[in-house]
């Protein structure tokens, strides 16, 4: 399996890892069976402008490069642009994904969306075309630390 | 620091002194070994070398050695073989939940076509239960195939007496060996194995060759049709330059076996040691005594495998993982969910199997190289934040 120099770079050097302390919303989507979780922290102006994003992944190199990626091209777009990353313009962004790591590009596009439902949740607001993230995310609540 | 590769279990280099008596079966050694003239006769000669070899290293007859294509083709007929043999008497065969795949998806062919088989659950190291071995035999079984050391874990599995409960009980008892041939000793009378699979490029030999152990008087038909090779038991032009380099091999793995094994214990017990002791949330998989001279294998919780992998691999340090990344599946492998790990740690597995390139400089380096590598990838896990949060 080969990932392509855009994936390496973006996995080797991570933009936009790290938290944000008073996010506008977060999103968490993936599933520790399949060995993937994304969060993704936004900030969002009061003119509805996404002034900074964060991630953190749990994830292999494409997880950690999409969510990357992701992050990069959601800063600075509004919330009607925000909802137009889909996870093919993420994959070509980084010059495509092995066949058997497109599944993670999906996971960076609904962690986007997650946060902005998060986002337009505490605003009370509707945002037109966003549907409830679908939360799957379980099980390593109980596993014992050791 | 030159490259470090530390997955030999995947598979090792051809020693030199075995690819210079390989190559002149390439070029002027080429005869068809079932010809007639001189240098077919010579073919021939260096095949039946090979042979006694190869038998010599197992405890074996020569006439007891079958070469194949693979090990997994080796498992393939084994199995298959004797369900085939002794339909008439059965359709039940036993194994464990952690073989190798070329074990377990045969079995679940024959499942699928009037077969039975019991996978036998092992326990947090490993290892299946004798108890539970005893108790799942039934009128109807005929085969019992567990290996003899695994390859993701390097747990070794009590061969000697699963061979004894089998023959006791007059099943016959394969074992997938691939792993254990030249790295810990296998004799196959002292050990009651019917039949044994291995493979040449686990133990310095080329891909491409292995061999079936059958005892004889067992009758075991062909997987394989076409010429008479193989005493008629595996047709096909014999793969010589393959087969004699496997003899090659075998051994000279047989005769360094004491020394060897004892060299790599030592630098396995170092990293061992250094890994549990330096960085916190880790632990071994696989059992600490009943194991593999050259195996590593350690989940790092809150990480996965195929990221610690890449990051590894920029520090010159080649290794495998057991993540679903890596195994180009959704699921993180078999073997550390049936030995209990939850999903999330099984992704997070490191398998590190020592060879003979391998020192304890090159094990004094990954130590100082791991424990920066794993922080990094904590600091970006969602996971590590949640449990930094949770405890407080």
């Amino acid at each position: 399996m080969l990932y392509s120099e855009k994936v390496m770079d973006h996995f080797l050097n991570p933009r936009n890892v790290g938290e944000i302390e008073d996010a506008s919303g977060t999103g968490t989507v993936g599933n520790v069976k399949c060995g993937d979780i994304m969060k993704v922290y936004l900030k969002i102006s009061d003119d509805g402008t996404v002034e900074d994003a964060k991630f953190k992944t749990f994830g292999c190199g494409a997880a950690v490069a999409t969510s990357s990626m992701a992050t990069e091209m959601i800063k600075g777009k509004s919330i009607d642009e925000a909802l137009r990353i889909t996870n093919k313009a993420v994959m070509d962004a980084l010059d495509g994904l092995p066949p058997i790591k497109v599944h993670c590009s999906c996971l960076a596009e609904e962690a986007l969306h997650a946060a902005l439902w998060d986002y337009a949740q505490r605003k009370g607001i509707i945002i037109e075309g966003l549907k409830p993230p679908v939360n799957d995310i379980g099980e390593h609540d109980e596993v014992m630390a050791y | 620091m030159d490259k470090i590769y530390f997955d030999n279990a995947a598979t090792t280099y051809v020693r030199p002194e075995v690819l210079d008596i390989m190559l002149p079966f390439f070029s002027e050694r080429y005869g068809n070994p079932s010809s007639i003239y001189e240098i077919a006769r010579d073919s021939k000669k260096a095949l039946e070398h090979a042979r006694e070899q190869v038998a010599k290293a197992l405890g074996a007859q020569p006439e007891e050695i079958f070469f194949t294509g693979s090990g997994t083709e080796a498992d393939n007929w084994a199995i298959r073989g004797i369900a085939d043999l002794y339909k008439n008497r059965g359709n039940h065969i036993i194994t464990s939940s952690i073989e190798h795949h070329a074990v377990l998806h045969t079995c679940q062919y024959l499942d699928k076509n009037g077969f039975e088989t019991t996978y036998l659950p092992v326990d947090g190291d490993g290892l299946i239960s004798l108890e539970d071995l005893e108790k799942a035999i039934r009128p109807s079984t005929t085969l019992i195939t567990i290996m003899t050391a695994n390859n993701e874990i390097g747990t070794l599995q009590p061969v000697k007496e699963i061979g004894e409960i089998a023959r006791k009980r007059g099943i016959a008892f394969h074992t997938d060996a691939v792993q254990a041939v030249g790295h810990v000793p296998i004799d196959v009378k002292a050990m009651n194995i019917d039949l044994l699979s291995l493979s040449a490029h686990k133990l310095y030999g080329p891909k491409g060759v292995g061999v079936l152990f059958v005892k004889k008087g067992v009758p075991l038909k062909p997987l394989i049709f076409g010429g008479g090779q193989e005493r008629n038991r595996r047709a096909g032009t014999e793969n010589v330059a393959g087969i004699v380099a496997l003899g090659a091999a075998i051994e000279l793995a047989s005769g360094e076996l004491g020394e060897e094994s004892a060299r790599l214990s030592k630098i396995r017990d170092k990293i061992i040691d250094g890994i549990l002791s330096s960085i916190p949330h880790t632990r071994l998989n696989g059992s600490r005594e009943k194991r593999l001279p050259n195996n590593v294998n350690i989940s790092f919780q809150f990480i996965e495998g195929e990221s610690l992998l890449l990051l590894l691999d920029m520090k010159g340090i080649y290794a495998s993982s057991g993540s679903a990344c890596t195994s180009g599946s959704l699921d993180p492998s078999h073997v550390l969910l049936a030995i209990g790990l939850p999903h999330e740690t099984a992704h997070g597995s490191l398998r590190l199997t020592l060879g003979r390139g391998s020192t304890e400089e090159q094990a004094d380096y990954l130590l100082q190289e791991l424990p920066a590598i794993v922080s990094r990838l904590r600091d970006m896990s969602p996971l590590y934040e949640d449990y930094l949060k949770r405890k407080g």
